[in-house]
């Protein structure tokens, strides 16, 4: 009966969506002409070169235009880190026998995995800083340093990431984003107002706050993800 | 022109059987292996789109993190969908009202 | 490669986003272990996402990166790509690895205590 219900309510939902896709057709212009700044998307497109000097339009939306969006996402991923631990918190009682879940690799992954560790890390740091100019930013470029670290944390049994370095730069990164709003808002009465001065397009030092932020968001997200990682790999299991 | 849209419907129709598997399967790291088959080919669905920036995400984030956090899930909980649990001892609040009732 | 519009490309596009979202919906409805309603969640995910880019794209555009490459297409009266969905699928993949990681957690701890994690064998809430 339940099932019944189920995939009527499945065919409802396909009904209601493959109508209302028929009049969305498939790759069509729909901002109108670009100098004529008709649609939010043209306004985006044309005025990203000239006033901001950025090269990627993607990165100016995320870290310029809807830069408090941004913020509110990068709690979002502390808030999920802190509830994570402190769910899977487990208290240690004396005279309990645990053994943690990780075996000893094998040979070959022992030696590679401290070859190609430190290239790992540089590539994460070239996209995170390097994000306004091609595709790449602080979330990807984070994400990148810590499969990194996960690599090494799954190679040898007792790889130990110190907890307070990883807090120390998560904390430091957070208020740096924080604060460079808040200098925004005294300098010229605007949160996270674009102040200083913008160079030249496709230079590394071009396009103010952006690439200041998004080294921070860089840093601030592969700290969260490796104590992530960490805090699940680390499950002492009782049996 | 016939060469993209024969493309483009090869890589739905393996998306489309990916999904199916997940679901189906019993043995759930297999269906978590197929998972992380979907997010390949969305990456390179958008790719083809021609949105670099979002293709690097689903790469870097959907592909190797979420698998892992979903294996390390089944190292801590059970291997098969359809398993029953074993019997084992009363909890504790079981047998103090055992205790009270007498 | 340069994808036009004709009946075949959305309908595959298209019709591969809706068919992922169903196939999420269903597992996320029926299926009874806590680990595959969690991995519906993320197919349901994968299929919004999809459907957003899809309908952002425009036809013989490019990314929208203004590079030295993409200036000379520009100049040369070329259009580019809307940029705004792929701002908003690019905060959306992020905040749904993170509900995944904090419903996996949620689910560890269950195991632990009732040592099921099926939902038909949790008995201890029914009176």
């Amino acid at each position: 009966m339940k099932k019944l219900l189920v995939i009527l309510l499945l065919a409802v939902v396909a009904y209601s969506l493959g109508t209302a896709l028929m009049s969305v057709k498939f790759g069509e212009n729909r901002l109108g002409n670009v100098q004529d700044e008709g649609t939010v998307s043209a306004f985006y497109l044309n005025n990203t070169p000239e006033k901001l000097s950025v090269a990627n339009v993607v990165t100016a939306i995320v870290v310029n235009y809807r830069g408090f969006d941004t913020l509110g996402e990068v709690s979002v991923l502390f808030l999920a880190a802190m509830g994570l631990g402190s769910i899977l918190y487990h208290r240690h009682k004396e005279g309990e026998e645990e053994e943690a879940i990780l075996k000893p690799s094998s040979q070959l992954i022992q030696a590679g995995s401290k070859l190609i560790f430190p290239a790992i890390l540089v590539l994460g740091a070239y996209v995170f800083i390097h994000g306004h100019l091609t595709p790449g930013g602080g979330f990807q470029g984070g994400a990148i340093i810590a499969t990194g670290f996960l690599l090494m944390m799954m190679a040898y049994k007792d790889y130990k990431v110190s907890h307070k370095v990883l807090t120390w730069v998560e904390s430091i990164a957070g208020v740096t984003f924080a604060g460079i709003g808040m200098w925004g808002l005294i300098v010229s009465q605007s949160f996270l107002e674009n102040t200083l001065p913008i160079g030249a397009l496709n230079n590394l030092f071009s396009g103010g706050i952006i690439p200041i932020i998004y080294i921070a968001v860089g840093f601030k997200v592969a700290a969260e993800l490796t104590g992530v990682l960490d805090t699940l790999l680390n499950i002492k299991d009782k049996h | 022109m016939m060469f993209n849209v024969i493309v483009i419907l090869v890589l739905a129709i393996i998306l489309l059987a990916a999904a199916v598997y997940a679901v189906a399967q019993k043995d759930l790291l297999y269906a978590v292996l197929a998972t992380g088959v979907i997010s390949l080919i969305l990456s390179v669905f958008f790719f083809i789109m021609q949105a670099p920036d979002v293709a690097l995400t689903e790469a870097a984030i959907g592909i190797a993190l979420t698998t892992i956090i979903f294996i390390i899930t089944i190292r801590n909980t059970s291997r098969r969908e359809d398993e029953v649990p074993v019997e084992h001892e009363p909890d504790r609040v079981e047998k103090e009202s055992k205790i009270i009732k007498q | 490669m340069d994808l036009d519009n004709n009946l075949l490309m959305s309908i595959g596009v298209y019709g591969s986003a809706i068919g992922l979202i169903l196939i999420g919906l269903y597992a996320v409805l029926i299926k009874k272990h806590l680990t595959k309603i969690v991995i519906g969640l993320s197919i349901i995910d994968a299929g919004i996402h999809l459907l957003f880019i899809a309908i952002g794209y425009i036809s013989g555009g490019t990314a929208p990166i203004f590079s030295p490459a993409g200036e000379k297409i520009v100049a040369n009266g070329g259009i580019m790509v809307d940029p705004v969905p792929q701002a908003l699928v690019l905060t959306a993949i992020v905040i749904g690895f993170a509900v995944t990681a904090v419903a996996l957690s949620l689910v560890i701890r269950l195991y632990r205590h009732h040592h099921t994690a099926r939902i038909d064998q949790i008995k201890s809430l029914k009176w």
